[in-house]
């Protein structure tokens, strides 16, 4: 049995933290300069008390009453998110409990981030070929600032919090194709918050500054920029032509792509490194930033509401990990 | 001389803004407007890949202009 994307929508705190509040913290910086290169006007930061999970919860409240969803239809629940509310249980089976869904159906979640949407829907596709499910609630939520020193201008910049739900099911407007995937662990602590887990559980307080002044801690948010800069335009070009390949297509009948909105500059880098043009080339920053395992469904809310989700629609997601992955879609028109 | 303005065309690709024929092998590259961390990633991957060195980014900016960039990469490749 086919598996298509039937609806997505998205939820972001109500606290706006714009380029001007930035620049008053860090007065080194420019609006403008933060603007064009990261691409990010604004972005939302959940409050002190405001969870993934309630955001995720938020999400598929605005997806059921937008589409008019009967949400006792929903028999899984998949939530991404790396920001879990407790060690256990599984968030998924409190938003189930939140949202009132059926007690029978299965609900999990699975850790990972700017890749988390592609698996996702490489999971629901699953289900559904297997028969185990037919009307999946697919969410990713994220709140990465809490785990962002308030002096890491660099990352502050870049991220912002949400979530999304995305119903897949065995009828919809989007057919989900073949996948293509990857995951090189090497990569682990390039991209990490290592304490507070198992390994590390008590803080290092080991906070310092690098030679370009970034601050780095194993307390918060560590992201290594060169390593990760590498590992994307090494990993990214092989990733679009390896799913390109699984669905017998070339890249000119793309019509268009939809990447992990991971911040301007990169977004073009890869964008000119694969040779895609610009008007195929979709991009939702300015409003949300960089909202990790949610840039994709949100870019995606926002191309079927331009009316540019047509043909075929390639979608890559890729980062913490390392974990990538592809998939192309075929809209249904 | 072909080899250097290479170099320079492919420092200049890196980026989106600055008009590529700005740049000459005296460009104090650091002092562009659109100069930045990012970019900086993006040239030293440029330069490990074209080139086979794999520069630090506190290598990078210790050079001031293409010239002496170029020169590091030049040294670099010989050792």
């Amino acid at each position: 049995m086919d598996a298509y994307i039937k609806a997505i929508s998205y939820a972001l705190p109500e606290k706006i933290v714009s380029n001007e509040d930035l620049v008053k913290e860090f007065p080194e910086w420019t609006v403008e300069k933060i603007a064009s290169k990261i691409g990010v006007v604004e972005r939302r930061i959940a409050s002190e008390n405001e969870t993934a999970t309630d955001l995720a919860v938020k999400a598929a409240e605005q997806l059921f009453s937008e589409y008019n969803i009967n949400k006792h239809t929903i028999d899984f629940v998949l939530f991404c998110t790396q920001s879990p509310d407790y060690f256990l249980p599984t968030s998924a089976c409190i938003i189930q409990n939140r949202l009132e869904l059926r007690k029978e159906i299965g609900a999990l979640d699975y850790n990972l981030g700017c890749s988390g949407y592609i698996y996702g829907l490489s999971l629901a596709k699953g289900l559904i070929s297997a028969n185990i499910a037919k009307n999946i609630l697919l969410l990713t939520g994220e709140t990465y600032n809490k785990s962002i020193h308030h002096l890491d201008k660099g990352n502050r910049t870049i991220f912002g919090d949400a979530a999304s739900a995305t119903l897949i099911s065995d009828k919809g407007f989007a057919k989900i194709g073949e996948f293509s995937l990857g995951t090189d662990g090497s990569g682990a602590e390039n991209l990490i918050v290592k304490t507070g887990g198992f390994r590390f559980p008590n803080a290092l307080n080991d906070l310092h500054y690098d030679e370009n002044g970034n601050l780095i801690s194993s307390d918060y948010l560590f992201m290594n920029g060169e390593d990760i800069f590498n590992f994307t335009s090494d990993a990214v070009p092989v990733l679009v032509d390896d799913v390109l390949k699984k669905n017998h297509l070339k890249l000119e009948k793309i019509d268009l792509f939809v990447f992990h909105q991971a911040n301007k500059y990169m977004m073009n880098y890869l964008r000119k490194l694969i040779g895609i043009d610009n008007e195929k080339f979709y991009v939702y920053l300015e409003k949300v930033g960089n909202t990790v395992s949610s840039t994709i469904p949100i870019a995606m809310y926002h191309a079927q509401k331009e009316a540019k989700l047509h043909g075929n629609v390639l979608l890559a997601g890729f980062g913490v990990g390392y974990s990538w992955g592809g998939v192309i879609l075929k809209i249904i028109d | 001389m072909k080899n250097q303005q290479e170099f320079i065309q492919n420092f200049a690709s890196q980026f989106d803004e600055t008009d590529a024929s700005i740049f000459t092998i005296e460009t104090r590259f650091k002092e562009l407007d659109e100069w930045s961390s990012l970019i900086s990633l993006a040239e030293l991957n440029m330069i490990a890949k074209n080139y086979g060195v794999k520069l630090t980014p506190e290598e990078m900016k210790r050079s001031q202009t293409l010239q002496e960039l170029y020169n590091l990469i030049l040294s670099k490749k010989q050792q």
